[in-house]
């Protein structure tokens, strides 16, 4: 992993579009801001990690028997 | 033309139903065509998200609003942009399902949406980022809350 160490309102450029600015440290808080092209989406590693985890056990449904109880109740 | 489905064996699909993610979706980024077919005969709003490409993918998943009326999502500039979504009424929203036996046990990712251009047939998994939505959001609280309503 390539380390720079930088100070705030300073910034990093990755190719040619992406840029990571430090905005502002507060204790251990970091504010960044990124500017990239719409196409790259920008996501906090935690929460795109519990996404693809739930993919995976959504892929693996033991069963579909309680959606087939729900409409036999007649909820809709 | 016939696909190979999880859920259904053989079935036939017309492909100007494909729908297109192009970048897959999170964990299955190679899968990049997916169809949607009803779950059930009777009217329900359970959905089945088949993979047209590796029959043994297939998501369950439900229009949001009948057992949660106030769920939001906004849609990012870039989503709006990716998917092409000129007109908001062209656009349909679903929740993926985790299901276990029991109802108890089954959750709904209320954080991880996905999109979907219907005039354009192309979708995606979203990522809510400020949102407090969970990713296992229980399924038996929105059944006794779509009670509730009636």
């Amino acid at each position: 992993m390539l380390v720079l160490t930088r100070k705030t309102n300073e910034a990093i450029k990755i190719g040619d579009d992406i840029e990571i600015k430090v905005l502002s440290v507060d204790g251990d808080q970091v504010k960044i801001g990124i500017s990239a092209p719409r196409h790259v989406d920008i996501h906090r590693k935690e929460v795109y990690l519990s996404i693809q985890e739930e993919n995976n056990a959504a892929a693996n449904n033991s069963s579909v028997d309680v959606l087939q109880q729900l409409i036999k109740k007649g909820k809709f | 033309m016939k696909i190979e489905t999880k859920y259904s064996g053989e079935t036939e699909i017309n492909p100007s139903n494909i729908i297109h993610f192009e970048q897959g979706v999170p964990s299955f980024e190679e899968e990049k065509q997916f169809v949607l077919l009803p779950f059930s005969e009777e009217p329900s709003p359970f959905y089945i998200l088949q993979s047209t490409i590796t029959p043994g993918l297939a998501f369950m998943v439900m229009t949001p609003f009948q057992f949660f009326p106030k769920y939001e999502a906004k849609l990012a500039d870039n989503v709006i942009e990716q998917l092409e979504i000129d007109n908001e009424e062209d656009v349909a929203l679903f929740v993926i399902l985790t299901l276990r036996d029991e109802l108890v046990d089954s959750t709904a990712n209320l954080r991880g949406p996905i999109v979907i251009n219907s005039k354009k047939q192309k979708g995606k998994q979203i990522v809510l980022n400020e949102s407090s939505y969970e990713t296992k959001h229980p399924l038996a609280t929105f059944a006794a809350a779509g009670q509730k309503e009636r």
